[in-house]
């Protein structure tokens, strides 16, 4: 959560918006992400130059290049630890990090755990369409166990990842679910997940209308906004995200953890980071 | 997510430049929608309906100028807000979610049609809820002008062919890995 220096100018989320078309399929709902991603940043009034958004690879991880604030569009499944990296050494920084389920869950996961853990000031949003898009459809760690297809004849038969709980158990300080077709609801929770100190997860439904365009009509309708306000109990949290149905839409968990900043080195020119190096 | 017209609840305006400074908003994501959705189809060669979105942005182009001008002094300070909507998306934008790479004119037109509709009934919501007399005429006035647009797509649409079944066959379909 970064000071606003000058707020008092006002943005538009087109202030935010590259040169660059985005690739992907029309009707795919990261499309809508983008967007809500443009107006978040319009509403917290951050100039572009004092924004940095990281990601991995997947259709998901294209994101970065569609913004004309920083970018990185880094290694599969590390997207997490360049931005932890650079949120430790530019605090001044406001870092976003955008990922999918298979860069962020599967390859990834094991970041992703450590990151909830560290509980650095970073806001990582999931585009989740329970499969690998970039790479033709491969199940995912959070694809239903009977999705039949013929790379996966008759479904993996394998329980799926549940993203909120493990984030939760992991130390993360702010967790939150959205769906893409509700763009101005996920524009809302990236401006929370962005005010509130600490790692913040945020987990968008994001349809792939090109291999999963079953997915695509169905969530649509079986989206809600949680019927219970957000918690600050971990063990009441535990519960509901326990027997969630994985469509429950909005900010499910915030906590108060303090997040973790290192105090920046004394000497920092790099002849001092040459000797400590020195054998 | 907007599958009907009353996706909108209608805003509490509290004065003509509030009123403006909606209207204005609506506008504008309008015009940043259609360009984007034609930018998705220059993407995915399908330039003809490229061509159909941008030629309903530059209309909500227009109308956005117009409506600044109409506004003059009203404006209240500051741009319009990005996203102060009760439904999920503006009245006046299309779904990004319900495009598709092969879709034929008539379907992008019929989409523009709902979208244009909807944004009649969201300005003649505020026109019949508000109590400033000021604000009843104007919001009657932008429901006339989408209206209009209204009759422009139908007459675009009455001069096509209906379309074929199949228009979404793709002879080389993108494939799961084997
Ligand atoms: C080290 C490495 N392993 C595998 C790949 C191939 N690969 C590219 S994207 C991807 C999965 C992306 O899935 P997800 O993160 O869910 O993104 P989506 O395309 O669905 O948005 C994989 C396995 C890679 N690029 N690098
Ligand atoms: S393959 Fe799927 S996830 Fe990738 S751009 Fe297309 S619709 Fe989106
Ligand atoms: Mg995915």
């Amino acid at each position: 959560m970064n000071m606003i220096p000058n707020a008092a100018k006002a943005f538009i989320p087109a202030d935010y918006k590259s040169a660059v078309k985005p690739v992907w399929c029309p009707g795919c709902g990261d499309h809508s992400v983008l967007i809500s991603f443009q107006r978040a940043l319009a509403e917290l009034a951050l100039p572009p130059e004092q924004v940095a958004i990281i990601s991995g690879i997947g259709c998901s991880s294209r994101i970065p290049a569609y913004t004309n604030c920083y970018g990185f569009h880094g290694v599969h499944g590390r997207s997490l630890a360049l931005a932890s990296g650079l949120k430790v050494a530019r605090p001044d920084l406001t870092v976003l990090v955008a990922s999918g389920d298979g860069d962020g869950f599967s390859i990834g996961g094991n970041h992703f755990l450590h990151a909830c853990r560290r509980n650095i000031d970073l806001t990582y949003v999931v585009m989740d369409n329970r499969i690998y898009g970039m790479t033709k459809g491969q199940p995912s760690p959070t694809t239903e166990p009977d999705w039949d297809t013929a790379i996966a004849p008759g479904g993996t038969g394998l329980s799926p990842f549940h993203p909120l709980v493990i984030a939760l158990a992991s130390g993360a300080n702010f967790i939150a679910r959205g769906f893409s077709g509700d763009i101005g609801g996920c524009a809302k929770l990236i401006v929370d997940a962005v005010r509130t100190p600490g790692f913040s997860f945020v987990q968008i439904l994001s349809p792939c209308v090109t291999f999963r365009d079953d997915q695509q009509k169905s969530w649509k309708n079986l989206v809600h906004a949680a019927i219970v306000p957000e918690t600050d109990d971990p063990s009441r949290a535990a519960r509901r995200l326990m027997t969630d149905d994985g469509f429950n839409t909005g900010v499910l968990y915030r906590g108060h953890r303090k997040p973790y900043q290192p105090i920046p080195l004394a000497h920092s020119a790099p002849s001092h980071l040459e000797s400590e190096f020195a054998i | 997510m907007t599958d009907s017209l009353q996706s909108n609840e209608p805003p509490k305006l509290n004065s003509v430049g509030e009123f403006f400074a909606q209207a204005l908003a609506i506008e504008v994501e309008a015009t940043e929608r259609y360009s984007l959705l034609a930018d998705q189809m220059e993407v995915h060669n399908n330039k003809e309906i490229a061509a159909i979105f941008r030629k309903m942005a530059l209309i909500e182009a227009e109308h956005r100028n117009e409506i600044a001008r109409r506004a003059g002094d009203a404006l209240v300070a500051g741009r319009p807000a990005s996203f102060s909507w009760t439904g999920p998306d503006g009245p006046e934008a299309i779904d990004c979610e319900s495009v598709h790479y092969l879709m034929t004119p008539r379907r992008a037109l019929t989409l523009a049609r709902f979208n244009e509709e909807r944004a009649v009934k969201y300005f003649e919501a505020i026109a019949a809820a508000a109590i400033n007399p000021q604000i009843a005429t104007f919001a009657a006035e932008m429901a006339a002008d989408e209206r209009n647009h209204v009759i422009w797509v139908d007459q675009w649409l009455d001069q096509l062919a209906p379309d074929e079944a199949g228009w979404d066959d793709d002879p080389d379909p993108p494939v799961h890995s084997e």
